[in-house]
């Protein structure tokens, strides 16, 4: 790939956010700073620029088995406000696995932002791993923003399993998640957010389920430290015989809120829903008991956090 | 080799639990504390390994003075301690917790070898988070193997038997009679579980927050009334016979 396009910033991003190792292997794009850096299409996975908005289409083709697109996205100054549309196309039967993420990093106190809109149109029988993290980084004083949108249409039998991560260093955010369900189709989100300092996170999911037997799952875990503060909203509609579980968790570390409002709308007899919701600080038998193994108080309050917020199943 | 002496211990309320404990628990050697529930086994348990602090009295390691120390510290010091109701955390994994035991990062085969002593297949457990999924019974042998896990020069099992099936049982029997050989570790296990009495060095029966008895099993267990035989009361009462 086309290193000189990328700059050392990016790069240290790219490490957190994609576990890049210095080459992606196959369909790639790589967003710096509201345009491409650099761009790669394959045999199976064709990558487009689109001319109406920023952004790209990306068509992943039908019955190709385990293939894999980079799509990260870095901000690597202040003053920059990246608005991006990417849309997928994932045809029948396809079997991929989309490594998104984005990292903003601020140089002064002007602020920095990342604005993604992903668009899924998940044809019948395909199955999507999209695993996405975020982080901020720099010494500016500007916010780091990153406001993720999320839509999904999932077509009959198809799946899509979304890890979403938000690691740190992120000031504000708000991430908004909508999907449209067919039938048999399946939807699995495990989300994992940290907040510090003064950080503003808020969640949003909205998931229909119309076609019968379709099911989502979505697991949410979160971690409120410092003064940061916290809003979970889910919205789960089954419209028809279907089943939805929702999760919510969160722990809360010093002066961190935490306010997380599950809502599930039934319009079916036979459309099962549940949702389970805990919100509190860590409890102090699980620090004791990592005593006992030799850890001290605070190296004993980080496992546990890190084994919750990375132990999304 | 660890010591108590004269260990006492109050509720906040003043109301005194541990009335005056001298014990020694002596390496190379198992010594199965018993008596019945409420009577201090537990108490006793969490103030050598530092739960809590004794009201007054002294703790030795290896005659050094251990009493002011706190959790952690008496870990480090070679203190283990399998807890009777064992902790559940959601996203800690089995391997996770095994290695933070350990203090090293562990191999598969001796995380292998460690899950087989409790009875556990380290495949089918080592990746599975210690939450609410895992039975009584299954999370109960992952505390053991906790324990199992550190180098330490004093492990203690508070009930190791509650949850456990029979099967396991025999396998967890069998560990404990091996750590004895193997290890020059002091061992100290509570437990009403007769099978594990009758593999104990020593016995100690604990009642009202007092040592009843003390001594070898030969001398103490035929003692304890256990399966109605003999009629002796375990706080060491008269019998009233009629």
């Amino acid at each position: 790939m086309a290193r000189e396009n990328i700059n050392e910033t990016s790069l240290a991003m790219l490490k957190e956010i994609t576990d890049w190792e210095g080459l992606f292997d196959g369909a790639y794009s790589v967003r710096q700073d509201g345009s491409c850096a650099d761009m790669q299409s394959t045999a199976t996975i064709k990558i487009v620029p689109k001319t109406d908005n920023p952004g790209i289409d990306i068509y992943i083709q039908a019955g190709k088995k385990k293939d894999i697109v980079y799509i990260p996205a870095c901000v690597t100054k202040s003053g920059v406000d990246d608005v991006v549309y990417n849309d997928f196309h994932v045809q029948k039967d396809a079997d991929v696995t989309i490594v998104a993420g984005c990292g903003v990093h601020t140089t002064d106190d002007e602020g920095a932002r990342h604005n993604g809109i992903h668009r899924f149109f998940i044809e019948p029988g395909a199955h999507v791993l999209y695993k996405e993290k975020h982080i901020g980084s720099g010494a500016g004083k500007g916010l780091r923003v990153i406001d993720p949108v999320t839509d999904v249409v999932l077509g009959e039998g198809a799946v899509l399993e979304m890890d979403t991560q938000q690691l740190s260093g992120v000031d504000r955010t708000v991430r908004k998640t909508n999907a449209k369900l067919d039938k048999r189709a399946k939807l699995v989100i495990r989300e994992s957010l940290l907040t510090d300092d003064d950080n503003v996170a808020e969640t949003d999911f909205e998931v229909i389920m119309e076609g019968e037997d379709s099911s989502v799952d979505l697991i949410s875990r979160s971690v409120a430290k410092g003064e940061s503060r916290q809003n979970y909203h889910s919205h789960i509609i089954g419209n028809c015989r279907c089943t939805g579980h929702s999760e919510c968790d969160a722990i809360l570390v010093g002066n961190g809120k935490v306010n997380a409002s599950p809502e599930l709308f039934a319009g079916d007899l036979d459309a099962a829903l549940i949702h389970e919701a805990a919100i509190g600080k860590i409890a102090g038998e699980q620090i004791i008991k990592l005593q006992t193994l030799g850890l001290t108080e605070q190296e004993a309050e980080e496992k546990i956090i890190e084994g919750f917020l990375t132990g999304v199943e | 080799m660890l010591k108590l002496k004269d260990v006492h211990w109050d509720l906040p309320d003043g109301e005194e639990l541990i009335k005056g404990v001298d014990l020694t628990i002596s390496p190379g050697r198992l010594t199965v504390i018993t008596g019945p529930n409420g009577g201090g086994k537990t108490t006793l348990a969490k103030l050598i390994a530092g739960l809590y602090m004794p009201t007054s009295g002294k703790i030795f390691l290896d005659d050094r003075d251990i009493t002011d120390l706190g959790i952690t510290e008496r870990a480090k010091a070679g203190i283990a301690y399998a807890f009777q109701q064992p902790v559940r955390f959601k996203g800690l994994t089995v391997r996770q917790l095994l290695q933070i035991a350990s203090g090293t990062e562990m191999k598969e085969f001796e995380m292998c070898h460690i899950l087989e002593k409790v009875g556990l297949c380290a495949a089918e457990y080592m990746n599975r988070p210690l939450d609410t999924h895992l039975s009584g019974g299954e999370s109960k042998r992952i505390e053991i193997a906790t324990v199992l896990a550190r180098n330490a020069s004093v492990l203690i099992f508070d009930e190791p038997e509650a949850g456990i099936d029979l099967w396991s049982f025999s396998s967890l029997i069998d560990t404990f009679e091996k750590l004895k050989t193997e290890k020059s570790g002091a061992l100290l296990i509570i437990s009403h579980q007769e099978r594990i009495l009758n593999i104990a060095d020593e016995i100690v029966l604990i009642a009202e927050g007092k040592i009843r008895a003390q001594g070898g099993r030969d001398e103490v267990l035929p003692t304890l009334n256990i399966n109605g035989r003999g009629c002796g009361c375990p706080l060491g009462r008269e019998v009233v016979n009629g």
